[in-house]
């Protein structure tokens, strides 16, 4: 409303003052389409939850009552032990047993066992003898990451069968000892001492994969609905025609990104804070760190998500096409941000390649507060990424919306 | 009215690859006029309009509106001007009231004014029974009333209207051009595209468009007279006949049903 | 019978002539597969290990070298106190801490138990786990190194990975991706084909044609399908060639059971268009509904046997799931139609429910 040059200052205050109202009038405006339309705000705020509740049951690696085959060659009581062991853990369920290795590898072949294990005819008469034996395990990588657990279980329950027998042949000496020292102090054995390893699992002492789970997969979701609603929103006012109307009117390019960017801001944010509730009440997950904290980090990581979505619409002309590209873009965004296969475990330069990818640095927030109770400093650098990230994206899409046609 | 140039083109041009949809055009337009753009469906009349409403960018030749260049200074150009679509641009999902609102927002109006206007608009169109109902609730003739009213609603010096009468009844349609007649008595220049030849008789001044180019420009009685004529629909007839491409020839015989 | 030809032709002329659409298609899955190759894997390599070692002696600098003489571990840094190792995990520098007690040597050498923690990041418990398990080998190593402790007794397990010896990862995850890929390029294919004709309302045009409701679906189907086997050889030959997936089993049975997948995910396609009107919604939802879903309960990431009953029925559902079981029998496990017949079975009954389903719901348009 100032004439321009009289009073750069009071100008300012003015322009700042109109750029405020008329990104408010517009964002109300925003809120009222999505509060209308009460399909898209029932997939807002209740599939993530349906789909927070049910996928985060889905993604574990842990086992139970692995179904295991046993080929016992031996038929002694020293075997039949070893063989009780596994059943009795109640991490394998023996599904069958024979001398032949054939059926085995039938019930292999069909995908019907995760293991087999075989014992060879003079197991108990080499283990009397030389003090070891061999068995074999055959593991059916078929069944991918259950595969490698299931191994870890059976040579644990293994070698804890191998001690038992071990104190059970030389029962006197060891349970002297034993009576005679203090309980904690495992009994000293003659001759050169053992290295005795005590493992602690920092951070999710129980192995529960919900923990690990629940905030990778509340990120995923906010992630998809914030950047496909963003995505859709202008191509959708482009095929409507809406979108020239405000094309004619004064408002400028920051004035119409950030109008559109605010109302899913927040519903996002709404949907991650519900998201966290149900994450806490219902999977127990920890929340070590400062949810305030959390909650500042994803402000920061929403711009980001929701200017990717408001970029590719600008870029688009229709609906269909956001979606497609929203689809590929939000895929390999999700396969490589760490959410499902660790990022260590991919080489280096995709290692690399992932630091470009927003979900990877929020994933590593998010988990970093949530379950290891980092603070501030220790979140600095993927913070500095995503805000960097958010101004760089916000300000693609601002340069990349065209109020007029080349 | 005023001697004052309110929208002024020289040679305009608008290439999309090898086709130019808009060639060459000329024209000026006074302060206060209401200026009909005539011409069949695909004559250029939208795409000289977006060229001048800063929409679309040209390919050649100059023009200003409202004193504003329309390479450089779009956003300045539309600080003056209202704009109203072939196509029906409010949103259908707000309400009536919402909609005035929303505009009078982003032309920075206070609330005051926006109050006092949609007052004024809602009495005048006689659309105070729906104030709160859904736009994509009311009828096609309201909904361009409406849409004509949101664009005069910042009260700007030139209106665009790209074919607002399309599509409605006769009726409407007078009480549409009532509004124009209002808008103009009060100092707006009206640019006005339709294909309805009859009104052209409803202008100041008139140009007719074919094939992109202006073929004929000037007051109805005027050009009725030069041309040897009984009305600017036969005119018309005659300048889309000589179309070497015959391009939208065929929907200009019947364009005055 | 002409008129189907005819209408097959038209369909391949679409496709032959959107040049873009058909880079994309055919390129897509190449791309993918490559890069989620190499991404999706869950080895546990090149571990970040902090040694905290308040007094060094000849013991603990002699495991410290097993440490760093294996390929496995990274050791980061070495600290002389246990305090500073949290805020290393958090940012996590390390993964894995290996913590001596002072009088390390003293107390072997005594004959006493020497105590080492090993402290593992268990946020992501199967890479804890298998980190873990890295380090009692190492241990224990050093353990057999040193002169016995009598009355041992030790049954050697020696552990066979069957059907993927090298344990590599892309072993496993490329014939699921396979699976994965198709799924989304048909669904892609069909959804851009329908939509189109709805929009530019061509498809009226042939719904009144003398064509009957199947003439149509076969010659939608049918170019797509053609287009989606190219698909599934060109991942073939990039899953050999690049990531040296073996295919032990037939090529043609997989090529076969490729094309079977690739109906019932068409299929899919179709039923799902012509059944919705209001694009944002079905887009939305099928988006939303079908992404994570198809990444997580087709046992392509997650093994299926680890999920709560209620959610393994679920995936009985997911077509995915069937295909990534014939599609790992067959590159891995070298088996035939014989162990897979339960699974094309499930298959073909879908592909048929769902060529019917969508056959029909053409016709209810008609009427």
């Amino acid at each position: 409303m100032s004439a321009p040059g009289s009073g750069s200052g009071a100008a300012r205050r003015g322009g700042i003052r109109r750029f405020i109202r008329r990104t408010l009038v517009l964002a109300h405006a925003e809120v009222l389409h999505v509060t209308r339309d009460r399909a898209t705000l029932l997939q807002i705020i209740v599939m993530p939850l349906v789909q927070l509740l049910i996928l985060s049951n889905v993604a574990t690696f842990a086992i139970q009552r692995s179904p295991v085959y046993v080929v016992d060659d031996d038929r002694t009581s020293t075997s039949r032990g070893l063989v009780s062991r596994l059943g009795a853990s109640g991490l394998f369920d023996v599904v069958g047993r024979s001398s032949s290795p054939d059926s085995a590898n039938e019930a292999m072949l069909r995908g019907r066992i995760t293991l087999a294990l075989t014992i060879s005819h003079d197991f108990e008469a080499d283990l009397v003898r030389t003090g070891q034996a061999p068995v074999a395990l055959d593991v059916n990588t078929e069944k991918g990451a259950a595969a490698g657990v299931v191994q870890s279980y059976a040579t644990q329950i293994i070698g804890a069968y191998a001690r038992e027998i071990a104190a059970g042949m030389h029962p006197v000496p060891a349970l002297a000892l034993r009576d005679a020292l203090p309980a904690d102090e495992p009994p000293p054995i003659r001759g050169f001492g053992r290295v005795d390893v005590r493992f602690q699992d920092w951070y999710n002492p129980t192995l529960n994969y919900k923990h690990f789970m629940v905030p990778g997969i509340l990120v995923a979701l906010v992630t998809m609905i914030g950047t496909l609603l963003t995505a859709q929103n202008i191509a959708r006012e482009k095929e409507m025609g809406t979108l020239e109307q405000l094309n004619v009117t004064p408002i400028t390019k920051a004035e119409f990104i950030t109008a559109k960017l605010l109302p899913f801001w927040v519903l996002a944010l709404i949907d991650l804070v519900l998201g966290l509730i149900v994450g806490r009440l219902v999977f127990g997950i920890p929340m070590r760190g400062s949810v305030v904290l959390l909650l500042a980090a994803a402000a920061i990581y929403l711009v980001v998500a929701l200017a990717i979505g408001l970029w590719i619409s600008t870029t688009v002309d229709t609906q269909q096409q956001a979606m497609f590209v929203t689809f590929f873009v939000m895929m390999v965004y999700l396969l490589m941000s760490g959410l499902f296969t660790p990022i260590a475990s991919m080489p280096h330069w995709v290692q690399l390649l992932s630091e470009l990818n927003p979900v990877r640095h929020f994933v590593t927030i998010a988990r970093a507060i949530l379950v290891k109770g980092a603070g501030l400093r220790e979140i600095a650098a993927p913070m500095l990424i995503l805000t960097v990230y958010g101004i760089v994206v916000l300000l693609l899409a601002i340069r990349q919306y065209r109020k007029r046609t080349a | 009215m005023s001697d004052e140039v309110a929208i002024h083109a020289s040679g305009l041009t608008r290439t999309f690859g090898a086709f130019t949809a808009v060639d060459h055009i000329s024209f000026d337009v006074g302060a206060g006029e209401v200026f009909g753009f005539l011409g069949a469906n695909g004559a250029g009349k939208t795409t000289a309009i977006r060229m001048l409403t800063g929409l679309l960018a040209p390919s050649a030749g100059e023009a200003t509106v409202a004193g504003h260049d329309v390479y450089r200074e779009t956003e300045a150009i539309k600080r003056d001007i209202g704009y109203m679509s072939q196509r029906f641009s409010l949103y259908d999902d707000l309400t009536v009231r919402e909609n005035i609102r929303l505009y009078g927002g982003i032309y920075d109006l206070t609330d005051a004014t926006i109050r006092e206007r949609t007052q004024r608009i809602l009495s005048r169109l006689g659309l105070q029974h729906v104030e709160n109902t859904l736009v994509h609730a009311i009828p096609l003739g309201w909904k361009q009333k409406l849409a004509l009213s949101v664009a005069l609603l910042h009260e700007p010096r030139i209106v665009f209207l790209d074919e607002p009468t399309s599509g409605v009844d006769p009726i409407t349609r007078r009480q549409f051009w009532e509004l124009i007649y209002e808008a103009s008595h009060g100092g707006t220049t009206v640019l006005v595209t339709t294909h309805y030849m009859d009104e052209a008789e409803y202008c100041d001044r008139v140009s007719i468009m074919v094939a992109g180019r202006i073929a004929a420009i000037g007051t109805p009685a005027e050009l009725e007279r030069t041309h040897g004529v009984e009305s600017i629909d036969e005119l018309f007839v005659q300048l889309a006949r000589n179309d070497p491409n015959a391009r939208g020839a065929a929907g200009g015989g019947g364009a005055a049903a | 019978m002409s008129a189907l030809w005819g209408l097959l032709r038209k369909e391949m002329l679409h496709i032959l002539r959107d040049r873009r659409t058909l880079v994309v298609l055919i390129l897509m899955p190449i791309v993918e597969v490559l890069l989620f190759g190499f991404s999706i894997r869950t080895d546990v390599t090149d571990v970040r290990l902090a040694i905290v070692d308040p007094a060094p002696d000849a013991a603990t600098l002699a495991l410290r070298n097993r440490f760093a003489a294996g390929a496995l571990f990274h050791t980061v840094a070495v600290l002389s106190r246990h305090d500073d190792l949290e805020p290393m995990f958090q940012t996590d520098a390390i993964q894995l801490a290996v913590e001596f007690p002072p009088n390390f040597a003293r107390t072997l050498a005594r004959g006493g138990a020497a105590q080492v923690h090993v402290i593992t990041d268990a946020t992501e418990p199967n890479s804890g786990t298998a980190r873990q398990n890295y380090v009692a080998a190492v241990i224990d190593a050093y353990q057999q190194s040193l002169p016995a402790p009598t009355g041992s007794v030790r049954i050697v397990p020696s552990v066979r990975a069957r059907f993927n010896p090298t344990l590599a990862s892309s072993n496993l995850f490329v014939p699921g991706l396979l699976a994965f890929v198709l799924n989304i390029i048909a669904a892609l294919m069909t959804a851009l084909s329908l939509t189109r004709e709805k929009e530019t309302g061509t498809m009226e045009a042939l719904l009144v044609s003398p064509l009957r409701p199947w003439q149509i679906i076969v010659g939608k189907v049918a170019p797509y399908l053609a287009i989606g086997f190219i698909g599934v050889l060109a991942v073939l030959v990039e899953a050999s060639v690049v990531f040296h997936v073996p295919i032990r089993g037939s090529v043609t049975l997989l090529l076969a059971e490729g094309t079977l997948f690739i109906l019932v995910a068409l299929s899919i396609g179709i039923l799902v268009s012509a059944r919705t009107s209001s694009q944002r919604v079905a887009m939305m939802g099928a988006m939303l509904g079908t992404m994570l879903p198809t990444q997580m309960l087709s046992g392509f990431i997650f093994p299926i046997e680890s999920m709560p009953r209620v959610l393994q029925w679920i995936t009985l559902i997911v077509p995915a799931r069937w295909f990534v079981t014939i599609a790992r029998g067959i590159m891995l496990k070298g088996v035939g139609i014989g162990y897979l017949a339960t699974e094309t079975l499930v298959l073909a009954v879908m592909a048929l429910v769902l060529l019917v389903a969508s056959t029909r719901s053409f016709s209810v348009r008609l009427e």
